[in-house]
């Protein structure tokens, strides 16, 4: 199974999530020990010797009777660029939403850096390190775009109210700083020009890297990506590929991304999970993947993937 | 000479400092030589407190997005809590303008504490559920201010929560040379009108410092991303609830340093006076000087405080024209066509003035 430059986690430890948990002192709760986990999950090779920055275990979210996302089980190196894929309504948001808390999930255990977030708030997630992005972009944009960065800076900047209302010298150190990193964010995205127009007023390609810019800025050591090339024309999405692959590079961080550009996705992504129905139907290198014949299916139908 | 690069907000603060200033100078220079009737200068105070009413509702109605109704009742914490505190210091502070400035402190603290205590309830609202809710509790506060009775003697502080309405001012038992303060519904009587129009320059002078400075800040735009996308602003890790709170409070506060400015300018003043009518008016203000817009909260108090005591000319006629006045405001305001000849002359008068520095 191992192909390419990804390898197997603790392969042995393919049952039960217990020991491999213990790893850094955590205790995993009920569930988790009780329940035998079907894992197997890949490292590239340069992250396998260190504390995956994510780890979900048997993560899952039932709306009622509908079990949204069921068993899913992923582990991503700390620079690792990794897809999630899979056809419409797989499951793929609903996964960024549990990540992030927006949604609680209903069982499993989400860790990020070896640490449990499960009673922590989408403010508080940020915090930990997570950063997102929208599928329909979530911009503010009444908002300049160099504010919008400023926004995300939020909690770069340590100064009180009463420091910025009597205008103390910490404010107007923080705020040039600030200011710095902000433009530095958006001429990674070549948006510097544009830093004092609304960001409403962008084109849209614009306004999907600006929101990129503004989640890197929160200094996150996980970026998630909600289908980032959306929208975007082929000249345009091979821009962003590079500049995916050099965020990665430059930050030292790892990035989880849902996109349908298969084109996209097969070149940059070291580790790809196919969701369908809300579970894991396969995982693995872009090779794996793209002749794995559930994959075929599950895009193609049975009788299509017959036909290939 | 180095050129000021400053940002475009930074420069409409500076301007609407600078306006209020030379307003100030203006009508006190006014006032001084005898260029005000008397029924002018008794306007001065009352706009002062309003024009910090309608930017502190500003705070939360513009900056932050939601509907507050309630913003009297904080304006009546802030004149009670006020007038208490000056009538209690009468003869320990004589210094009238030291009294004033105490009792516009302990106001805006008064008025803060109970922002802060609506606001846990209150802000885990939205919308139309909010609104009602701030409604209720500006109500709440203005039956409970009408319940006290208040008097001050050589031992100190007596109150009375008259909330069965079967007591009155003698229950105090105040001792011989008390003052009665506040006798429940006829609410503060006697006081004495320390305020002056300088203090509310002051006021408005604090007020302006604080918001602005609050809004070109990191909070300030906190504050501003709730408004615009609260998801968005919970996933860059901005607490939701910490920057409600600290607008709420803010805007609280000041509406209390208003009132208890207000409170000191009339001898007489009733809790009834805080009804849901005098919200309803500065949010008017708010409304028609431009949700988020500090400068024209102020400009639209001044016209639409002033413009029904210069129509008492038509008598009878004259809250008909005022409605109409207003109509007509908010529909040339928000005509594209006036909006966009408005924008075409902003920019004529940009070229003009880059073209004359140019040439200087």
């Amino acid at each position: 199974m191992t192909a390419g430059s990804l390898r197997v986690l603790n392969p042995q430890n393919v049952w039960g999530a217990e020991t491999e948990l213990n790893r850094d002192g955590f205790y995993p709760s009920l569930h988790t020990t009780l329940k035998p986990v079907t894992r197997v999950n890949y490292l590239p090779e340069r992250d396998a010797d260190k504390t995956p920055i994510l780890e979900c275990i048997d993560l899952g979210i039932s709306f009622g009777g509908l079990k949204a996302v069921d068993n899913f089980n992923i582990a991503l190196g700390r620079t690792e660029i990794a897809g999630l894929i899979g056809p419409n309504g797989a499951g793929k948001t609903t996964i960024f939403n549990l990540l992030t808390k927006v949604y609680q999930p209903t069982h499993g255990t989400i860790l990020l850096d070896g640490k449990d977030i499960a009673y922590m708030t989408t403010e508080q997630v940020n915090r930990a390190g997570i950063a997102r992005t929208f599928q329909n972009i979530r911009l503010f944009h009444n908002q300049t775009v160099i504010d919008n960065v400023l926004i995300g800076l939020h909690n770069e900047m340590h100064y009180t109210m009463a420091e910025s209302v009597l205008r103390l010298p910490r404010y107007w150190k923080a705020e040039k700083i600030a200011r710095e990193r902000a433009l530095e964010y958006l001429s990674l995205f070549h948006l510097e020009e544009h830093a004092e127009e609304l960001a409403g007023s962008l084109p849209y390609g614009a306004q999907r890297r600006l929101e990129i810019a503004r989640a890197l800025a929160t200094n996150p050591s996980l970026l998630l990506l909600d289908e980032p090339a959306a929208g975007m024309n082929p000249s345009e999405t091979a821009e962003l590929m590079e500049n995916i692959v050099r965020i990665r590079d430059t930050f030292q961080i790892a990035i989880l991304l849902i996109e349908h550009d298969m084109n996209l996705v097969m070149n940059i992504c070291e580790g790809i999970a196919v969701l369908n129905f809300g579970r894991i139907i396969a995982k693995g290198s872009p090779d794996d993947i793209r002749s794995n014949p559930a994959v075929v299916e599950a895009y193609l139908g049975r009788k299509g993937a017959k036909k290939l | 000479m180095k050129k000021l690069n400053l940002s475009k907000g930074a420069r409409t603060d500076l301007l609407t400092y600078a306006g209020v200033i030379l307003a100030f100078i203006v009508v006190s220079t006014l006032k001084n030589n005898g260029g005000l009737n008397r029924s002018q200068v008794g306007l001065l105070v009352p706009i002062c407190c309003y024009i910090v009413m309608a930017v502190s509702l500003n705070l939360v109605v513009g900056i932050l997005g939601d509907l507050s109704l309630g913003h009297a009742g904080f304006m009546s914490v802030g004149a009670f809590s006020g007038i208490i505190t000056a009538m209690a210091l009468a003869e320990a502070i004589p210094s009238a303008p030291l009294r004033l400035a105490l009792a516009m402190v302990v106001g805006a603290v008064c008025a803060a504490i109970f922002g802060f205590l609506i606001g846990i309830p209150v802000l885990r609202l939205s919308g139309d559920y909010l609104a009602i809710v701030t409604l209720a509790f500006g109500e709440i506060l203005k039956e409970i201010i009408t319940c006290l009775l208040v008097g001050v003697d050589e031992n100190g502080l007596h109150v009375i929560f008259n909330y069965n309405g079967a007591k009155n001012a003698n229950d105090l038992n105040l001792a011989a040379g008390g003052r009665i303060i506040i006798k429940g519904a006829q609410g503060a009587t006697g006081t004495q009108t320390i305020a002056s129009f300088t203090a509310g320059f002051v006021l408005i002078l604090i007020t302006l410092i604080v918001v602005q400075n609050l809004i070109r800040s990191r909070q300030g735009r906190a504050i501003m991303a709730v408004r615009d996308n609260r998801i968005a602003a919970e996933a860059v890790g901005i607490s939701i609830t910490r920057y409600k709170m600290m607008a709420f409070v803010t805007s609280a506060s000041l509406a209390g340093a208003a009132g208890a400015l207000f409170g000191l300018n009339y001898s007489n003043l009733a809790a009834a006076k805080f009804d849901f009518n005098t919200s309803i008016l500065v949010l008017v203000f708010v409304v028609l000087g431009g949700l988020g817009n500090i400068w024209g909260s102020i400009i639209a108090t001044v016209v639409l405080y002033i413009l029904p005591e210069a129509l008492r000319g038509f008598a009878n006629y004259r809250m008909l024209i005022y409605a109409v006045v207003l109509i007509l405001v908010m529909l040339t305001t928000n005509n594209p066509i006036m909006k966009g000849y408005l924008a075409s002359l902003r920019e004529k008068l940009g070229k003009r003035s880059e073209k004359e520095a140019n040439e200087a």
